[in-house]
């Protein structure tokens, strides 16, 4: 079975300097990869090269068939099946500060995928209760503690149903109840069929959660 | 500057030694000019009155002050000065309010017209609907206010007597109501064409020195001085040396000097004078509040387009952008209505009212766009980068997570923009659109008083800002996520 996800050799370069360098992995569908190392390392670099949000300048990226190349990012238009097969969630979860965390959630569904707003809150309600902040749908990201808005994040994200979460750092605000809940949670995700790529630094974490920790070192 | 000052200081405080007089040179002459040949003088017909005034009352020598003219009478009740002299009209609220002098010229309010329309227009009667300009704070503008109701026309206010008969011959107005010695320079200047002068006077005036209410004593002393002056001839001589004596001075000398010239009745402001401008200041209210909602309107659009350009657009947009933003930050507002009411005459004629909003809403579009950037910018990027991994296009992220987010933090401060341009609103006054501050400053001017218009001027603009403000806490408290 071909990967859902493969990177291949790539290295990006900010100002002259090397921040990642000739990295390679492949992430399977109902799998979590964990992405190591210590700060700085590049592991927030090569997530967001993943979903298009840097250019890189070597290697190559391919998601679900679907290739990036080196170079400048491509338009958004051109970037539409990217869009509908990444999922990603922000380690500041970047909530939108104007919308509930219901229509966080529900303002994709019904702009991007063109559902009614019926469609959208059915889904969106779903996955809410699924991610245990149900209760919380009409509150607003600053009424939201760390880990309710990380979920909400993680709902946001999933609503397209991408095949593939990239989440970054996500363990970083949370205490060891909540890891391990948070865990359980992306286990979950997997068991759907959906592939993880997970960076952290936190190696309980991943040795705990992960099928594979992958180690980048400086 | 100090020096200056010292020295009107004790000019005031010791009369003996010299007269302080004050007058307006931007009338220009004949009345009062800067001396050509040296600037720091003034010279003109005024400054000779001025002059044999104060040898008769046997002054060392008269000096002059420059003060606005519309705010002559103001400045000598506060002493700034003994005597206003500078083509000031002999009227009955002057009369009420002031120590006026025995009138010394006698003037006729005369109507300017196009050639073409020299036969068709013989008096204000004929002006029906027609614009007919004229310098604010005086009989003439009085003439057209009363003529209003009765004729019809619509009276245009200048703080000049230039812009009047350019503006006629432009065709911006159809008649221009003034003094005859304004009208004839008016005419040379322009090589004795554009316009004709009509023959038949509306109305006859006098030119008169104004004093403060308490300085009566003097004010019977230069009256004195004064008949001395048409008895000798010296005041002959000077008219005719600035070419302003005809037959008629004779004659009104003889009518002063055989005491026919009795101070007219003084008229003092009554409650029924009060009352009588207050549907004049509601009008000019909503001429405010019309000019403030249209510019901001455009200010507000330019203003997006603006930031657009700024946040969104390639380099060459993003210099001259800031280019238009700096040059319309770093220039003084009257300026730009100068230049786009005169100054563009030459290419396109705007009617005042679409220039004062042009004016001010490409001026505030600058304000407003810098506005704009700033929330735009304050919208943090990882929450466009959120909205682009879940596929929103680049207009959609506009629309839906930044616009919306930008627009509560540009609330306050385009508010405060708004009560600001309601206030900056005044100045169009200078391309004579008469708003609620002119209206305010020509009811004063004819009451002789600041008091009551004063009040009544910032009530109106306080009930119109206030509701703005308390409006927009409203928005902000409702749009703001808790």
């Amino acid at each position: 079975m071909s990967a859902l996800l493969r990177i291949d050799q790539l290295s990006v370069r900010f100002d002259g300097r090397e921040v990642l360098r000739a990295l390679s992995l492949e992430v399977a569908r109902g799998e979590l990869v964990a992405l190591m190392g210590p700060s700085g390392v590049g592991k927030t670099t090569a997530l967001r090269a993943v979903a298009a949000l840097l250019p890189f300048d070597s290697g190559e990226i391919v998601v679900d068939g679907f290739a990036l190349s080196p170079g400048p990012v491509p338009q958004e238009s051109r970037l539409v099946a990217l869009r509908r097969r990444v999922g990603f969630v922000f380690q500041a979860h970047a909530l939108f500060e104007h919308l509930t965390a219901l229509d966080n959630v529900t303002l994709a569904l019904r702009h991007v995928l063109g559902k009614t707003r019926a469609e959208a809150e059915t889904i969106a309600t779903a996955l809410l209760a699924e991610l245990d902040v149900g209760a919380r749908a009409v509150a607003w990201p600053r009424q939201l503690s760390g880990g309710e808005a990380q979920r909400v994040a993680i709902a946001r994200a999933l609503a397209p149903d991408p095949p593939l979460l990239l989440m970054d750092e996500p363990t970083a605000a949370l205490d060891p109840a909540r890891r391990s809940v948070l865990g359980a949670t992306l286990r979950r995700l997997c068991q759907q069929g959906r592939g993880l790529l997970v960076s952290t630094h936190d190696a309980e974490f991943a040795r705990a959660h992960a099928d594979r920790v992958i180690t980048l070192t400086a | 500057m100090i020096a200056a000052f010292a020295l009107c200081l004790a000019a005031v405080q010791h009369p003996t030694q010299v007269l302080v007089w004050g007058g307006d040179a931007e009338g220009g002459a004949p009345f009062v000019e800067a001396d050509p040949a040296d600037p720091s003088r003034v010279r003109g017909f005024d400054v000779e009155v001025a002059a044999r005034i104060a040898r008769g009352l046997g002054r060392r020598s008269a000096q002059f002050l420059q003060v606005q003219w519309s705010n002559i009478d103001q400045s000598v009740e506060r002493g700034d000065f003994a005597i206003g002299l500078s083509g000031v009209e002999d009227t009955p609220a002057r009369r009420a309010r002031h120590a006026v002098t025995l009138p010394y010229f006698e003037f006729r309010e005369v109507l300017a017209v196009r050639p073409e329309d020299a036969s068709r227009i013989l008096g204000l009667t004929d002006l029906r609907g027609r614009r007919v300009a004229t310098l604010g704070s005086t009989i003439a503008y009085d003439m057209l206010l009363g003529a209003r109701d009765s004729t019809g026309l619509i009276a245009i206010s200048y703080d000049d007597d230039v812009h009047p008969y350019s503006d006629l011959v432009a065709g911006r107005v159809d008649a221009v109501l003034l003094d005859h010695i304004i009208a004839q320079r008016a005419l040379r200047r322009r090589g004795g064409t554009g316009f004709v002068i009509l023959a038949q006077p509306v109305a006859i005036g006098h030119y008169v020195g104004v004093l403060a209410q308490a300085n009566s004593a003097l004010r019977d002393s230069v009256d004195l001085v004064l008949r001395e002056a048409m008895r000798d001839g010296s005041l002959e001589q000077i008219f005719r040396r600035w070419n302003v004596w005809d037959d008629s001075q004779g004659a009104f000398f003889e009518r002063v000097l055989r005491g026919g010239m009795a101070a007219q009745a003084a008229r003092t402001a009554t409650s029924n004078q009060v009352l009588a401008y207050v549907p004049s200041l509601a009008r000019a209210a909503v001429v405010t509040l019309l000019v403030s909602i249209l510019s901001m309107t455009l200010a507000v659009i330019a203003g997006l387009a603006l930031a657009s350009g700024r946040v969104y657009g390639r380099s060459v947009l993003r210099v001259a952008t800031t280019l238009y933003i700096e040059i319309i930050r770093g220039t003084p507002l009257l300026l730009q209505l100068f230049v786009i009411y005169y100054g563009l005459a030459g290419v396109v004629r705007l009617p005042a009212f679409i220039a004062a909003i042009l004016a001010l809403g490409l001026n505030y579009a600058a304000y407003e766009a810098e506005i704009y950037r700033g929330a735009l910018e304050a919208v943090p990027r990882i929450q466009l980068e959120a909205g682009r991994t879940l596929g929103f296009s680049e207009l959609q992220i506009l629309r839906l997570i930044r616009g919306p987010q930008a627009l509560r933090y540009a609330l306050a401060p385009m508010t405060n923009d708004f009560v600001a341009l309601l206030k900056d609103s005044a100045l169009v006054s200078v391309i004579t659109v008469v708003e609620l501050t002119k209206q305010t400053a020509i009811y004063a001017t004819n009451i002789g008083s600041w008091v009551v218009p004063g009040a009544l001027c910032a009530i109106v603009y306080l009930a119109m800002s206030l509701p703005l403000s308390r409006l927009a806490r409203r928005l902000e408290r409702r749009w703001k996520a808790p």
